[in-house]
């Protein structure tokens, strides 16, 4: 019985745990902008990295 | 020259028809894209230059009208003061800004913004919040100032919005009820589970885990006490402080008792406790708040003049021109206004003339002629040549900005609307106070050790939490589909109040006239030859009054002008082979007579013969005249800021019970708005102009018309898109019609607190019984809500699929 017990109370802390993480993710402003994120990851890199470097200065 | 043939040539970079093409004058091309205007032009530069053409691939047409002439407008960024109030982190070589831009709208600008590295060596990184419609900028200052980064901004199609309490007040968004959600969701999930084997029964040798499991609800019950509920508790003690019971005082005595008896009953082992229904019962409340909560972010309700306002201004400092901070100037001093700059106090114009676009003040789209030593009105955005004025008085005295030195403004909001909820949830205490004192009573005299069992019960399921729900869930599904229909309302109150307007004023100017498509009519007599000719000669210019002339005529003309002049502020000339062509101002054309029609007017002359005249008239909005007719009596009077021109047509408009009021100043329009709240009327404003600021304000709902929700609107209780206003007596209904859904769902909630009620006062509320109904009463009340406002503005959405395809853009 007392195996219940225990497994109980550490699937508890895990959840806890859990919980916290997500308290973190709240403060951290991940949930601030849901939006850009999803279109941001779709830009492709660009072919040719080295115009950077030449980029004209306005 | 030659002549197009094309309808309709479409900006590369904005979108919008270019209509030099069809003329045939191709004034505005770069490597073989046609641009509408020389800022769209530059903005295309700029982008290609940095090889940013990318930019074009994710939607076509993705950019905005852009103005040019920009660099001079943000130098006063350098002005330490002002600097220092914008930026997050400085350093010698790392600054750190978050500039708001509220013409971020699509999938292309996030590219572009973020790409802006490329374009300048001194940006160091770029990250945009769509939603917030903002961008970060990363940059050294060493490299790139930051008038220039603000003015690369401008150029390419995303001016700032500069403000430096927005700096302080656009704190992100409270966080903290998805927290207080999240945990009493937890919580919930986690008691019910503990429940589930008391319900489905424990055998006697299992009496451990029942006394385990409760003593874990109890645990996790606490911090949904103690945080997830804590606003129940703090706004009951304040209504109760303040002798005005709302609802959220039966809520915080029925969720007390919950936990209380609850814990009782476990510590004395006594019972399994209602811990499920408690906490239940504030993850359900936390779902309606949270349902209720949705705003709209980009826009912004709660403006005053100071938002718009330049911050600074160049002022005359011993022969030299500085920057100064507006609040900094007084009476005498020189400024320097350049174009497209807005005025910061009521001044006197030293230069000899100059035009001034009021329509922000007035919504008046017409620029107005000032000249030498006469008065500019603060809020004014001057055209053309940068002129020096005297300031006359102050900004916070002027004109126009002194109507928030008004008590209406100074005062904090109080509500002056007793809630619907509120008052329902007072006569439901009575009941319920009322009921327990009766079975206390019986009890007390049947069986005395039960008294305190039952009493408890009673105050547990008469907890009010369905009853809560049914207003979040009612007004948050009607604020939406208000919201598909661009109707952005401040909050979900706003639809209560509006549901009881009996009187409704517009404001003339930019609410029921829209100054973008003005009724052009030409009183004279020109052959189509010549009417070509005023064509093309009217296109050359970018005065607003040109180009909407020429907008409005049809021909092409053979031949070409020769020369053209532009004289600002009176007219445009224009020389062919044969003849000479003046068209401007009644002197500028040599007109005879002085008495002009009371529109504005443009005269056309050849060869100094005066040979008519356009006049101008700006257009009713398409399908007002319905929406008055459907209004019939509640529309009670038109307020304008104009003079008596257009009495007729208003009249004609309106019909003949409407009370019209022309030549009305703010604080005119305010005191009318009063009088008729000292009649009892309850009114509903729409207006635009800053000049209906006051009357926004005194109204029970004040509701301001823009075409570009992006753009400046005075504060108000709600932003309605300008080809919306027609459909006003439609969103009138809807709000009547939304409070019946919500009487509907209270009489539900009713119902089952009625029921619950009946097994609370005769001692069978078990807590199997509470873990059913609680669930099951919010359930069915948040069902007929929704479903309510869904039946309700089933037509609505099915029509406005048909009408048009567009899908709001967030």
């Amino acid at each position: 019985m007392l195996i219940i017990v225990l497994l109980i109370l550490i699937s508890l802390t895990i959840a806890v745990g859990f919980l916290f993480l997500f308290f973190w993710n709240i403060k951290s402003g991940q949930y601030d902008d849901v939006y850009t994120p999803s279109v941001r990851i779709l830009f492709d890199d660009d072919k040719k990295d080295t115009k950077d470097s030449v980029a004209v200065e306005k | 020259m030659a002549v197009l043939v094309e309808a309709e040539v479409l900006c590369y970079h904005c979108g919008q028809p270019c209509p030099d093409v069809s003329i045939g004058n191709v004034s505005f091309e770069k490597e073989g894209k046609v641009f509408c205007c020389p800022g769209c032009k530059t903005a295309f530069e700029i982008i290609n230059e940095n090889q940013l053409c990318q930019y074009y691939n994710f939607e076509t047409h993705p950019g905005l009208k852009t103005e040019t002439g920009v660099t001079e407008r943000y130098l006063y960024l350098e002005e330490e003061t002002i600097r220092k109030q914008l930026i997050e982190f400085d350093s010698s070589d790392f600054c750190r800004i978050r500039f708001t831009i509220p013409s971020i709208h699509c999938v292309s600008c996030i590219w572009l913004l973020e790409n802006l590295h490329k374009a300048d060596p001194g940006i160091i990184r770029t990250e945009v919040n769509f939603t917030g419609k903002s961008v970060l900028i990363d940059f050294d200052s060493g490299k790139i100032k930051l008038s220039r980064l603000a003015s690369l901004l401008a150029a390419i199609g995303y001016p700032p919005q500069i403000n430096p309490d927005s700096a302080i007040q656009k704190k992100p968004a409270d966080s903290s009820l998805v927290a207080k959600l999240a945990l009493a969701g937890f919580c919930f999930g986690n008691v019910m589970l503990f429940s589930f084997p008391e319900y489905l029964g424990l055998s006697e040798n299992e009496i451990t885990f029942r006394h385990l499991f409760s003593w874990l609800s109890v645990a996790l019950s606490i911090p949904v006490l103690l945080y997830s509920a804590k606003d129940y508790f703090i706004s009951a003690w304040k209504s109760f402080a303040q002798r005005q019971i709302n609802i959220d005082f039966p809520i915080a005595a029925g969720l007390l008792a919950l936990f209380t008896r609850s814990t009782w009953d476990i510590v004395t082992y006594t019972g399994p406790g209602y811990l499920d229904s408690f906490t239940g019962l504030v993850f359900f409340l936390l779902i309606g708040r949270w349902f209720q909560s949705k705003t709209y972010e980009t826009l912004a309700f709660d403006r005053d003049y100071r938002s718009y306002f330049p911050l600074a201004v160049q002022r005359l400092v011993q022969s030299q021109w500085k920057a100064v901070v507006i609040h900094q100037l007084k009476k005498g001093d020189l400024v320097k206004v350049r174009n497209r700059e807005i005025v910061p106090a009521d001044c006197i114009l030293q230069d000899k003339e100059v035009l001034v676009d009021y329509s922000f003040v007035t919504g008046e789209e017409r620029p107005v002629r000032v000249k030498e030593d006469e008065i500019v009105y603060a809020g004014g955005r001057v055209l053309g040549q940068p002129v020096v004025m005297q300031i006359e008085k102050e900004t916070s005295q002027s004109y126009l900005t002194s109507l928030w030195n008004h008590d209406l403004f100074r005062k904090p909001e109080v509500s002056r609307y007793k809630r619907i909820i509120d008052n329902a949830a007072r006569k439901f205490i009575w009941i319920v106070l009322g009921l327990a004192g009766v079975t206390g009573v019986y009890w007390y005299l049947v069986d005395p050790s039960q008294t305190w069992l039952i009493l408890t019960s009673v105050l547990m399921v008469a907890c009010p939490c369905a009853l809560a729900l049914a207003a979040p869930f009612t007004y948050g599904s009607m604020l939406r589909n208000f919201g598909r229909q661009e109707l952005y309302l401040k909050n979900a109150e706003v639809i209560e109040r509006l549901a009881t307007i009996d009187a409704v004023v517009f404001d003339k100017t930019g609410t029921v006239t829209y100054g973008k498509d003005p009724e052009i009519t030409f009183h004279g007599d020109l052959s189509s030859e010549e009417i070509a000719l005023v064509k093309l000669l009217t296109s050359y210019s970018t005065h607003p009054l040109s180009s909407m002339i020429s907008k409005s005529l049809t021909g092409t003309a053979e031949i070409d002008f020769e020369s053209f002049v532009e004289k600002r502020g009176r007219g445009i000339e224009g020389r062919t082979a044969a003849h000479h062509y003046r068209i401007g101002s009644a002197v500028f054309t040599d007109n005879p007579t002085t008495d002009t029609p009371s529109d504005t007017c443009v005269f056309v002359s050849i060869d100094s013969k005066v040979r008519g005249f356009f006049s101008i008239k700006v257009s009713v909005r398409i399908g007002v005249h319905k929406m008055l007719k459907r209004l019939g009596p509640k529309c009670v009077a038109l307020l304008s800021g104009d003079g008596e021109a257009d009495r007729a047509r208003m009249k004609e408009l309106f019909g003949p019970k409407v009370e019209l009021r022309f030549n009305q100043n703010p604080h005119d329009k305010m005191e009318f708005i009063r009088s008729l709240q000292q009649q009892g009327k309850r009114v509903l404003m729409v207006g635009d102009g800053l000049n209906d600021a006051g009357a926004l304000k005194q109204s029970d709902v004040g509701l301001a018309v823009t075409d570009d929700t992006a753009i400046f609107t005075p504060a108000c209780d709600g932003i309605l898109k300008g080809d919306q206003i027609v459909f006003l007596d439609k969103f009138l209904t809807l709000s009547k019609s939304s409070t019946t859904v919500l009487k509907t769902a209270f009489a539900i909630s009713f119902l089952y607190n009625a029921i619950a009620l009946s097994f609370a006062v005769t001692g069978h509320l078990t807590p199997l019984v509470a873990a059913i109904l609680m669930p099951l009463s919010s359930m069915t009340v948040v069902a007929v809500s929704t479903g309510g406002i869904k039946w309700i503005t089933r037509n609505i959405d099915s029509k406005k699929q048909k009408y048009n395809g567009k899908v709001y853009h967030r």
